[in-house]
C-alpha cells in the first residue's frame, strides 16, 4: 500500500473519530451541547495538528528523532511567561484580562526564545545530540520549577488566575482563544509554504543542503519561528502535552514510510488528531473522566521514548 | 578556476588553516594530501562554503563565494563529506534526484530525470536504484552519493575521502569515473585523499597540505617525489616507476 492510500485512511479515520465525538449520544438540548463539543473539536484539531506540524518540522531541521520542542522546554516556557506576565502585571491588568492580548505577547516571547535557541542549536559548526538533549531536559526542568517558584510568591487570588491558566486540559480547553488560534495558524501554514520546498532537503542533513543551495541559517531561522508559533498555540488551547509530538510524528514516519514531508507531515497531524479525539472519546465514554487522556498518551509515549533511546543507541 | 587567497581558519585558538593561497586550473583533477589534522577537509570544506573562513578571498570563477547566491553556486560547486548519515526512507533513485534540487527547486522535469538516469548508469546503480538506502553497503551508499553529485551536474565537484569504506574494485572505478568526468566532460575535480597512490595515478595536480600550510603544490611527478613525501609524512618512502606511473611504497 502507498502512502498516499494511507494518508487517505488515516484522514478518513480522522473525520470518523471528529464525527464520533461530535455526535455520539446526542440528546437533551442539542442547541447547548453541539456547539459546545463543536468547539472542543475544534480546538483538539487546532492542537493535535499544531503539535505534530510543528514537531515534524523540528525533527527534520534538528535531524533526529528524539527531541522536539516540548523535550526541549518550549511549552514550558509558555507556561513560564503566563507566570511572569501574572507576576509582574497582577491578573486584573489589561495584559492578563484580555486572553489575546496575553495570548498575542506570549507568542512574541516565544518568538524570541526559539531566535535565542537557533543560536545555540544551529551556529556550532559541530551539534551533540545527547548535549542538546541534556540541555533541553535541564531547560525545561528549569523553566518549570521557576514556574512553580514564582507562583508560591504570588497572592493566593492572582494564583487562582494563573492556575486556570495554566491548567487548561482537554477537559477544559480555552475556548476564548480558539478563534484567534485559527488566524494563527491560517497565517503560520501560508507563511510556512514558502519554505517547504526545502524540508525534504533539510532532511538530508546540512552538509547536503547547504550542498544543493538552501540557504541554510535563512531557513532554518524561520522554520524554528514557526515552530515556537505552533507549540504556544498548542500550549495555549489544551496545555503541555509532552510525548504526542514525539509519538506522533515517528508513527507518521515508520507507518508512511516516505521522505516527503507533504506526506509526512499530513500524515503525522492526521495521526496526532486521530489519537487526541479517540483517546479523548475512549476516555469520556469508557474510563468516564476518571483518567486524563494526557496520562495515557504520556505513558505510551514515554516507554516508546525509552524504546527510541536504546534503539538509537545500537545504531550509532 | 578556484582562487584561493591568504585564507585563515581557527578552533579554539587551534590553527587548521594558515595563511593558505592556491589557484586551482580549471579542467584538472587535484588531489589533496598530507597527515591527518593537516587541514584538507577544512580547506575544501571552506570552498563549498560548509564552513565559515575567519579570513581571506576565495572566488569561483573570479566570482567571491561569500557574495554569489547559494542557489547560483549549487549549480557550480558540489560537495561530497566523508560521513553521510541520512535517516530518511530514500532510494538510490530519490536521493539522486536530489541533485536536481538547484535547478528544480523540487519539482523534477523531463529533463531533470533524464540528468538522473544519466549519472545513475554513470555509476552503474540502475540494477538496485529502487532499493533503499539503509539496505546498501557502505560502498554501494557512496557511489549514490556520487552519483547524486554528478545529477547536480556542477563545473566544480569537491569530494572529501571519496574512497573511504570502498573496497579496490570500487576505488578505482570511482577513479576512473571522476578521470571521465574530466576527460569528457570538462569537469575541475577537487578531492581529498588519503591513499597516495590513488592520488599519484589519477590526478593532474597534487597539493600537499601540513599543519595548515601548503608544503608543495604542483604537477603530480612534482610532488610525488622523495623528498617531498619525507617532508610531508616524516616516512622514507621509495617510489617506483611502473608503466609509467610513480607508485609509492611505504609499508
Amino acid at each position: 500500500m502507498g502512502y498516499r492510500k494511507k494518508t487517505v485512511i488515516l484522514a478518513a479515520l480522522a473525520v470518523t473519530f471528529a464525527g464520533l465525538y461530535v455526535f455520539y449520544d446526542l440528546s437533551g438540548n442539542i442547541g447547548y451541547i453541539l456547539p459546545r463539543r463543536v468547539i472542543k473539536v475544534v480546538a483538539i484539531i487546532l492542537t493535535g495538528g499544531a503539535i505534530a506540524f510543528s514537531t515534524t518540522i523540528f525533527m527534520t531541521i534538528t535531524n533526529n528523532r528524539i527531541l522536539t520542542p516540548s523535550v526541549l522546554g518550549l511549552d514550558s516556557l509558555y507556561l513560564l511567561t503566563q507566570t511572569v506576565i501574572i507576576f509582574v502585571f497582577g491578573s486584573r491588568s489589561l495584559i492578563m484580562m484580555s486572553s489575546n492580548l496575553n495570548y498575542l505577547v506570549s507568542i512574541g516571547i516565544m518568538i524570541l526564545f526559539s531566535l535565542l535557541l537557533y543560536r545555540l542549536l544551529f551556529r556550532g559548526e559541530k551539534n551533540n545530540i545527547y548535549f542538546l538533549l541534556l540541555i533541553g531536559m535541564i531547560v525545561g526542568t528549569f523553566f518549570e520549577s521557576f514556574t512553580s517558584f514564582m507562583q508560591v510568591l504570588i497572592d493566593p487570588n492572582e494564583f487562582m488566575v494563573a492556575q486556570d491558566r495554566m491548567f487548561a486540559s482537554i477537559n477544559n480547553v480555552n475556548t476564548d482563544l480558539v478563534y484567534l488560534s485559527i488566524i494563527l495558524v491560517i497565517f503560520v501554514t501560508l507563511y510556512f509554504l514558502r519554505y517547504y520546498k526545502y524540508l525534504d532537503v533539510l532532511a538530508l542533513g546540512k552538509d547536503i543542503a547547504v550542498n544543493l543551495g538552501v540557504p541554510y541559517n535563512y531557513v532554518v531561522k524561520r522554520l524554528l519561528v514557526i515552530v515556537a508559533i505552533l507549540t504556544a498555540i498548542a500550549t495555549a488551547l489544551i496545555g503541555p502535552i509532552t510525548f504526542l509530538g514525539l509519538l506522533v510524528v515517528n508513527i507518521a514516519h515508520e507507518f508512511l514510510k516516505t521522505f516527503k514531508h507533504f506526506y509526512l507531515i499530513i500524515g503525522s497531524i492526521l495521526i496526532s488528531i486521530i489519537a487526541l479525539l479517540g483517546g479523548q472519546f475512549i476516555a469520556e465514554r469508557v474510563f468516564s473522566f476518571q483518567t486524563p487522556i494526557s496520562v495515557i498518551i504520556n505513558f505510551i509515549g514515554g516507554i516508546y521514548f525509552i524504546y527510541l533511546l536504546l534503539k538509537e543507541n545500537k545504531s550509532w | 578556476m578556484v582562487g584561493i587567497k591568504d585564507v585563515f581558519k581557527s578552533y579554539n585558538q587551534k590553527k587548521v588553516i594558515d595563511g593558505v593561497s592556491l589557484e586551482i586550473e580549471k579542467g584538472t583533477i587535484t588531489s589533496f594530501i598530507g597527515p591527518n589534522g593537516a587541514g584538507k577537509s577544512t580547506l575544501i570544506s571552506m570552498i563549498s562554503r560548509l564552513i565559515t573562513k575567519d579570513d581571506g578571498e576565495i572566488s569561483i570563477d573570479g566570482r567571491d563565494i561569500m557574495k554569489s547566491k547559494n542557489n547560483d553556486l549549487a549549480k557550480k560547486v558540489s560537495i561530497l563529506k566523508q560521513s553521510n548519515q541520512i535517516n530518511m526512507k530514500l532510494t538510490i533513485r530519490e536521493l539522486v534526484s536530489f541533485g536536481r534540487f538547484p535547478y528544480s527547486q523540487g519539482r523534477l522535469k523531463n529533463e531533470d530525470w533524464e540528468k538522473v538516469d544519466e549519472a545513475i548508469d554513470y555509476m552503474e546503480l540502475r540494477d538496485m536504484q529502487h532499493k533503499y538506502l539503509d539496505e546498501l553497503s557502505g560502498g554501494q551508499r557512496q557511489r549514490a552519493h556520487i552519483a547524486m553529485v554528478i545529477a547536480q551536474d556542477t563545473e566544480y565537484i569537491l569530494l572529501d575521502e571519496p574512497l573511504n569504506n570502498l573496497d579496490m574494485r570500487h576505488s578505482v572505478q570511482i577513479m576512473k569515473t571522476l578521470r571521465r568526468l574530466v576527460d569528457e566532460l570538462g569537469k575541475t575535480i577537487l578531492i581529498v585523499i588519503h591513499d597516495i597512490n590513488f592520488a599519484s595515478c589519477y590526478s593532474d595536480h597534487i597539493v600537499a597540505l601540513k599543519d595548515g600550510k601548503i608544503v608543495k603544490h604542483g604537477r603530480t611527478c612534482d610532488v610525488i617525489d622523495k623528498c617531498v613525501l619525507k617532508e610531508i609524512y616524516d616516512m622514507d618512502i621509495d617510489i617506483k616507476h611502473i608503466d609509467n606511473k610513480r607508485i609509492c611504497v611505504y609499508f
